[in-house]
């Protein structure tokens, strides 16, 4: 089983998935995740899935786990990248990601971490 | 079945007037079309025609399907898209085939042999079978004429174009159904990713008629957008439209909307900070 790598670039744990996921690496990945925040203490979460091209609800209801699980953290996750397909996709499923904030790309989602970042008082 | 000898002396009576039989069809038909198709054009369609016909000559057309017509259909339908971009009617297409019956018949006239006359009942029934076919096959084309337009027309009436940095605008007018729906939507979620723009205006000041589907697909691209990082703002909704979306119950939710393309546009650009400042004109 592949496991999806977690990087930490300053406060931020950046995830971006450039395999096939399958149901076991997205368990891991929510594992792993956990674990990380707790460890590195950090604001937020970017998951860059703009290599992904197929999804099912059970990655879509990934996103929604995983930022429920860095909102326990007190860190915000953005989801970046969607693709128009995997978009049209999640939103035939009935899955809208409700409080989950999204970015056109890497660098936004970044930007917008950072103004959440900036509002934090510790 | 019928004699073989006998179904080969039709043939070979084909056979040897071939040159005086194909003239007179083509000076027939070429009185039908009234000039509209020159002779030459005419006597080379209908000489390749004949080619492939008379191997047929003897079946009855019952199994038009079969490999051994593989030839004559292919020849029909070229003849018959060729007709149909030329503007030519169906029966005008149908009645050239049929023309050769008659033309066979006068060569035929004087001939005494009772089995000749069953053996021409059954090229009459082929030739009506292949009649047919040129009016299946002429049907077909002009279909996927109509199909080819209708494509072209879907990529006319939804442009996606670009106002200002990083804000989008689609207009829509006319009726709204679920495949024009689509292309948007796909339209207007590639752009957004290959202009990297934040906002989108959906403007329907040329929709006239919404109803629950319309709202439930432009409700489903608001929130595709959404998922991809981007925010859709629709305007221009008329106001009888306003009346119908509201007496349908429909909720727009926490989707922006606003009465004219100039309010939504002047709300992107303060939401992307850029702000418009009226000039002291001299």
């Amino acid at each position: 089983m592949e496991r999806v790598p977690i990087l930490k670039i300053g406060g931020v744990l950046l995830v971006s998935i450039q395999i096939d996921l399958q149901d076991q690496s997205v368990l891991a990945l929510q594992e792993d995740l956990a674990e990380k925040i707790s460890s590195t203490g950090a604001h937020g979460v970017v998951i860059d899935i703009s290599a992904v091209e197929i999804v099912d609800s059970f990655i879509g209801r990934m996103f929604a786990t995983i930022a429920s699980i860095s909102r326990l953290f007190d860190a915000d996750t953005v989801v970046v990248g969607m693709r128009p397909a995997v978009a049209i996709t999640l939103v035939e499923l009935g899955l809208t990601l409700g409080g989950v904030r999204t970015a056109l790309d890497l660098e936004r989602g970044m930007k917008i971490l950072g103004q959440l970042g900036r509002g934090r008082t510790t | 079945m019928t004699d073989a000898g006998h179904a080969q002396r039709l043939t070979e009576l084909l056979r040897t007037n071939a040159d005086s039989l194909v003239g007179r069809w083509v000076d027939a038909v070429a009185a039908l079309l009234r000039g509209r198709a020159t002779k030459a054009e005419l006597e080379s369609d209908f000489r390749e025609f004949y080619d492939v016909l008379l191997p047929l000559v003897g079946s009855d057309g019952k199994d038009t399907g079969s490999p051994a017509f593989g030839e004559i259909r292919s020849f029909l339908d070229e003849y018959s898209r060729a007709r149909v971009r030329a503007g030519f009617t169906p029966s005008e297409t149908a009645s050239s085939i049929f023309s050769l019956k008659r033309e066979v018949f006068g060569l035929t006239e004087n001939e005494e042999d009772p089995q000749i006359f069953r053996q021409l009942m059954a090229f009459s029934g082929l030739l009506d079978a292949l009649g047919l076919l040129t009016f299946e096959f002429y049907a077909q084309a002009r279909e996927e004429i109509i199909r080819e337009q209708s494509e072209q027309l879907l990529e006319l009436t939804t442009p996606v174009v670009k106002i200002w940095e990083g804000v989008l605008a689609v207009p829509l007018v006319g009726t709204l159904d679920s495949a024009r729906t689509q292309v948007v939507m796909e339209k207007l979620l590639e752009m957004l990713v290959e202009t990297g723009s934040e906002h989108a205006i959906i403007d329907i000041t040329g929709v006239f008629a919404v109803d629950t589907q319309v709202a439930q697909h432009l409700l489903k691209t608001v929130v595709a957008a959404r998922l991809m990082g981007a925010e859709c703002i629709v305007s221009g909704i008329r106001p009888q439209i306003a009346q119908t979306i509201v007496a349908l119950g429909i909720e727009f939710g926490d989707i922006m909307t606003k009465a004219s393309l100039a309010d939504a546009l002047r709300y992107a650009l303060r939401r992307d900070g850029v702000d418009v400042v009226q000039r002291e004109v001299r």
